[in-house]
């Protein structure tokens, strides 16, 4: 039996915003029955172009229900722009966490809500773009990519706990390992290469990576974080908003921060709060 | 707050018998002997020993020295096939089935990478075996044929006796899982042309952990645990006394219940399967219903996935099973299911009932009027539903 958590199983219990909203400004589907779970989302903007309105259909199992009942109510006020940055991590995170077998069903949120925002903007529907690896489930190479890049996986098993690939025959297996290891092995040379770098450099990619990754996720919890300085391998930072005063703000910085920075940056920095 | 249990999930495993359990309990208390020791205070346990093989030879129509405990069903399929195998090295070949349980399945997916040319009968849409096919893969060449008796998911009976009949004439070893069909259909092995059978104490109301495998007397056999002269030398290791006990009592019980599992069981699956077939639309039941355990009934609802029914199940204290992928953490749905041709938009939705001789037709009606609501409700969910009744 899965541990759900029990936002989890509030949320497949009694899903909020069941349906399909009229004449929606945007509609996303995704997945199919052969594959075990599908989802069709809808919404719609309010004059502010804010989503006024967003309703799910979902075919599947307790996980797949909570992640679309979730993307709902974490997407209803968000303005397009806003809403395009809903990672399925957050949707995950929505819930409280999701058994990491069941991952996909937050990659199928976050693939639907992409899905209906390209419908609302006209864009043809995202290609398909790359060569099919998984013939089981069809998911490509650029699919399989995108998610070992976002979640950092690792495994084979990983990769298919979150888009399903390789979890059909098995065939496929030996590819996705030569993927997993083509990835791993950049990202290990990139930050080799940027490992000889001046000061400024080094404070400028914090900053960077501040701004682009941490920020976004702290600024959704009403929190913010401002750089002080960086001196040596210390990184020296503020925080601001219900952050500084949430008695988890230790976590948030150690965990976090500090662990985008290594990732992104350099792996000796430690994270100071000032 | 304690909810009641509806339990409807028997082929998953039983509810120990009170009377097993006080059979079984001075053997974990007082009499903590070793029954290959000297003393009386060990002879006396042996002696148990001797009266539970002798309850399960009787169950089976077999002799005592035709039964050797193990530790589960598993173990038995195990043992069995490695045994054939191994007393016939110079044959290469296994037939098997698509729908057996891992226990089979997998071990010879595993042989098969270690050089071993199996046959998977197929099955057609009912579940019935390809008779014909599975003779025509017969040859020299065939180490063993492993088939089994009732399958777990659906409780299609495969015709056993005509198939060790025909296996039998062509000196070929013959195996039958018959975990599920134990207790549930008559077995006289004494007329039949079975040479190994394997049975599991915990699907018999005995507890876990505890399992038998008939061995025909004279057929070629290996030790697959290798140690003491414990079972007439054909399994190591000290006994596990008060399992054995409890399963020889549970034979005993399995053999004076096969009459009501036969009937009042049977009126009961019936009566469940027939009233959520009226109930509920684009419901339909897995495999033909004709040769089938009388407990279990495996029913696929289009367009809904099954882990989401049983959870919603389970907020009433229900207990069933599902084929569909998601409970089972792979993301295929059941092998038995597909083997079938089940399409998927059925069989990820198909939940199994397997009843026992502890429910009553309160708890069956209590299911029929729960369930289909949470169908309905699921279907609403569903983006497919709608279109799919238009
Ligand atoms: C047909 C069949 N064979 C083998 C087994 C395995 O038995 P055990 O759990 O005792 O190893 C089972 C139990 O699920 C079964 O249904």
């Amino acid at each position: 039996m899965w541990e759900y958590t029990d936002k989890t199983k509030d949320h497949f219990l009694n899903p909020r915003n069941v349906g399909v909203v009229e004449n929606a400004d945007g509609v996303g589907e995704v997945g199919s029955m052969a594959c075990g779970d599908a989802l069709k989302l809808t919404f719609k903007l309010d004059e502010n172009q804010r989503i006024k309105e967003a309703k799910f259909q979902t075919f599947g199992c307790a996980s797949a229900i909570a992640s679309s009942s979730a993307l709902t109510e974490m997407i209803i006020g968000l303005t397009i722009e806003e809403a395009e940055k809903v990672t399925n991590e957050q949707i995950a995170q929505f819930l409280g966490g999701l058994p990491k077998e069941k991952m996909h069903c937050s990659v199928m949120g976050r693939d639907a809500l992409e899905k209906a925002i390209a419908c609302y903007r006209g864009e043809a529907a995202k290609k398909i773009d790359g060569e099919v690896v998984c013939e089981c489930f069809g998911i490509t190479d650029l699919e399989i990519k995108r998610v070992v890049l976002e979640n950092n996986l690792a495994t084979i098993e990983e990769v298919t706990d979150y888009v399903k690939a390789g979890g059909g025959c098995g065939k496929c297996h030996e590819k996705i390992q030569t993927i997993i290891d083509d990835l791993t092995g950049l990202q290990k040379s990139e930050k080799k290469k940027a490992a000889p770098m001046t000061n400024i450099q080094k404070i400028k990619l914090i900053e960077e990576t501040l701004r682009r990754e941490v920020k976004p996720a702290l600024e959704k919890d009403g929190g913010n974080i401002e750089l002080v300085d960086v001196d040596g391998s210390r990184v020296l930072v503020t925080l601001r908003g219900t952050c500084a005063t949430c008695s988890k703000s230790q976590i948030t910085l150690k965990n976090y921060v500090e662990f985008k920075l290594r990732e992104l940056v350099a792996d000796d920095l430690v994270v100071e709060e000032v | 707050m304690k909810m009641k249990v509806i339990y409807t999930d028997n082929n998953a495993t039983t509810q120990v018998d009170p009377a097993v359990l006080s059979e079984m309990l001075p053997y974990l208390e007082q009499y903590y002997g070793n029954p290959s020791s000297m003393h009386t205070f060990g002879g006396q346990v042996a002696r148990k020993i001797t009266e539970a093989r002798a309850k399960t030879a009787a169950l089976l129509g077999a002799k005592p020295e035709e039964i050797l405990f193990t530790s589960c069903g598993t173990e038995s399929d195990s043992t069995a096939i490695r045994a054939a195998i191994a007393s016939n090295p110079d044959k290469r070949h296994i037939v098997t089935t698509r729908v057996e349980h891992p226990a089979v399945k997998n071990l010879c997916e595993q042989l098969a990478k270690g050089g071993y040319r199996i046959t998977f009968v197929p099955v057609d849409r009912n579940g019935a075996l390809d008779l014909d096919l599975l003779y025509k893969s017969l040859t020299n060449d065939t180490a063993i044929v492993s088939i089994m008796w009732a399958n777990n998911e659906t409780g299609v009976v495969f015709p056993i006796e005509e198939i060790a009949a025909e296996v039998r004439s062509r000196r070929i070893v013959f195996h039958t899982d018959a975990v599920q069909a134990v207790g549930k259909l008559p077995i006289n092995l004494g007329k039949l042309d079975i040479d190994m059978l394997s049975l599991s104490g915990h699907k018999i109301h005995a507890p876990k952990g505890i399992g038998a495998l008939y061995i025909r007397k004279g057929t070629k056999f290996a030790p697959f645990l290798i140690g003491g002269h414990q079972e007439s030398g054909r399994r190591g290791g000290t006994e596990n006394v008060a399992s054995i006990i409890a399963l020889g009592k549970a034979c005993e019980l399995a053999g004076a219940n096969l009459h009501e599992e036969n009937t009042r069981v049977k009126e009961l699956r019936d009566r469940l399967e027939n009233a959520l077939l009226k109930k509920v639309h684009k419901a339909f039941v897995n495999g033909g219903t004709e040769k089938r355990l009388p407990n279990t009934t495996s029913i696929a609802f289009e367009y809904v996935e099954g882990e989401a029914i049983l959870l919603m199940m389970n907020e009433f204290g229900i207990c069933a099973s599902s084929g569909s992928a998601c409970t089972s953490g792979s993301l295929e749905p059941s092998h038995v299911l597909r083997a079938m041709g089940v399409p998927f938009t059925a069989a990820h939705g198909s939940i199994r009932f397997s009843l026992s001789i502890y429910n009553t037709q309160a708890e069956i009606d209590f299911i029929v009027e729960k369930l289909p609501p949470i169908i309905a409700r699921l279907r609403e969910l569903s983006p497919f539903w709608k279109s799919a009744v238009a």
